[in-house]
């Protein structure tokens, strides 16, 4: 397993394997948006922690569909499948994958563009440390939506429309602890609450992943 | 016709709303089940 | 002679052909009597003047819109265990009613919004529920149309129904968390029996609540034979083609 980690890192390093993609679109999506609501410093400071969430979600969205779509055109899902490790394994590996080629720049650069949206002082560590908590959670939960969508042709706008809204709770209690962490009013609790949805779909849906992809390997 | 008073825009505007949407969807449900009744007799019959 | 044997498609489309009409015309008599009643013969509230009146839509189809959900994971999960085509093909048959019913209870929400909070739209946490109820709705409408092998299809929408379902839960809860609602509590509580509705409006309300609970079971009964017949259409083309 740690084999098919290390196999999934190198083919998302490598050149065509889409790695700084992500980075780039989530760099022009926070960008655009002092284009779009007006360069007001009041009004930019406290919607940055909400923008920079928002868009950390959509650049973790933009790779899933390469998640499982390249091993399963050239059958090297098949293969796995097959291989004497478990269904579930392959599933956390995946994930963990994602995270670390998506996820993980995703919450070092974060505070960078952090910058450029005025956020208040206090609110980068809550930025940092949501993001680090939630990004896995994303990733898990897009995991499960690619594995849904593997056989279709046209999976990629259906995967957008079916992880969406299981990103809510994952976006409303990261946004949230950072809105609490730039204003100290307590931001223990939502950042304890993110954590549990994290370790939550770790437990759990690796196995409605591993189903997903049997029945899609039938 | 009861006295709907200063909100009578509103009371009559969710139900006008709520009856189009409940006709839209028992006339589709009854028309896509009349349309796949009929093929189905046709290629039962041969 | 068990439960199960009345999922046999042949014999649902037996015993169902008769049912159908019957639940119809209760339904349309329910929902008619309820909703009469409720338009021409309740007084108008106190406080709400005869934006009252909107909580015969509002309320049945709020109920329905969750009820919907449930019956489809319950239907998923006979699927998953039990392996019955029709169950299947009833949570499929259940989805576009119950997103009809959400989006009344959304519209009727708003419209009755306005004259009361001020606003059309808030995000009060029982709002934002079924906003996202209704996302998920959408979502697994379409990922059953996205699919083509039937049986592929209908198991990897049962294991979307259940994960929805729970995150779906937890979503509800997440709202609360994040904002506190404008919307007033139950009118009707269930399971501790006292409720804020006097008997006037009370009586109508129910008769509506069971009026949209028959005319969902008539169209789920409707659209799932329509479903069976469907699938009867494929197996035969299919065999058609390989003869």
């Amino acid at each position: 397993m740690i084999a098919l980690l290390r196999r999934d890192l190198a083919l998302a390093l490598r050149a065509g394997g889409g790695f700084g993609l992500g980075l780039a679109f989530f760099l022009i999506v926070v960008l655009l948006v002092p284009f779009g609501v007006g360069p007001d410093r009041t009004i930019l400071q406290p919607i940055a922690p909400g923008i920079l969430w928002v868009a950390a979600l959509l650049a973790a969205l933009l790779s899933l569909d390469r998640i499982f779509a390249l091993d399963h055109e050239d059958g090297s899902l098949t293969l796995l499948a097959t291989a004497p490790v478990p269904m579930e394994g392959v599933a956390v590996m995946k994930a963990l994958a994602h995270w670390i080629t998506t996820g993980l720049p995703l919450t070092l650069v974060a505070p960078l563009l952090g910058f450029f949206l005025n956020m208040a002082p206090a609110a980068y560590p809550w930025l940092l440390l949501s993001l680090a908590l939630g990004t896995p959670a994303l990733s898990m939960i897009g995991t499960f939506g690619a594995a849904l969508t593997v056989g279709l042709r046209r999976g990629g706008l259906l995967l957008s429309l079916l992880v969406l809204p299981l990103y809510i709770p994952t976006l409303l209690f990261g946004a949230e602890a950072v809105r609490r962490g730039a204003e100290a009013t307590g931001a223990q609790a939502p950042l304890m609450l993110l954590a549990a949805v994290t370790l939550g779909t770790f437990a759990a849906l690796p196995f409605a992943t591993a189903t997903v992809l049997r029945i899609n390997l039938r | 016709m009861p006295e709907l008073g200063e909100y009578a825009v509103y009371v009559l505007t969710s139900y006008a709303a709520t009856l189009v949407l409940l006709a839209a969807i028992v006339g589709l449900s009854v028309r896509r089940s009349r349309r796949v009744k009929r093929t189905l007799q046709e290629i039962e019959r041969g | 002679m068990s439960i199960w044997e009345y999922s046999n498609p042949k014999k649902f489309m037996d015993w169902t052909a008769p049912v159908v009409p019957w639940t119809f015309g209760l339904a349309a008599l329910a929902c008619g009597a309820g909703l009469v009643w409720g338009f021409f013969l309740t007084p108008e509230a106190d406080k709400f003047g005869s934006t009252v009146k909107i909580i015969y839509l509002h309320v049945p189809a709020a109920l329905m819109a969750i009820n919907a959900w449930f019956m489809m994971l319950v239907a998923s999960l006979i699927w998953v265990i039990r392996r019955h085509h029709v169950s299947a093909l009833a949570a499929r048959a259940a989805a576009p009613v119950g997103m009809v019913m959400t989006v009344i209870a959304l519209v009727t929400g708003a419209i009755w919004g306005m004259p009361t909070w001020g606003t059309y739209w808030v995000w009060d946490p029982r709002l934002t529920s079924f906003m996202i109820l209704f996302l998920f709705y959408l979502g697994y409408i379409a990922l059953w149309e996205a699919i083509e092998d039937p049986d592929t299809a209908a198991d990897l929408t049962s294991v979307l129904c259940v994960v929805g379902s729970v995150f779906a839960i937890l979503s509800r809860y997440a709202v609360r968390f994040w904002n506190q609602g404008l919307h007033q509590g139950t009118s009707v509580p269930v399971a501790t029996g006292g409720r804020t509705v006097s008997d006037v409006y009370f009586v109508p309300l129910v008769l509506c609540m069971v009026g949209f609970g028959l005319l969902f079971l008539a169209l789920v009964l409707l659209r799932t034979r329509t479903e069976i017949r469907a699938r009867r259409i494929r197996a035969l083309t299919a065999r058609a083609h390989r003869a």
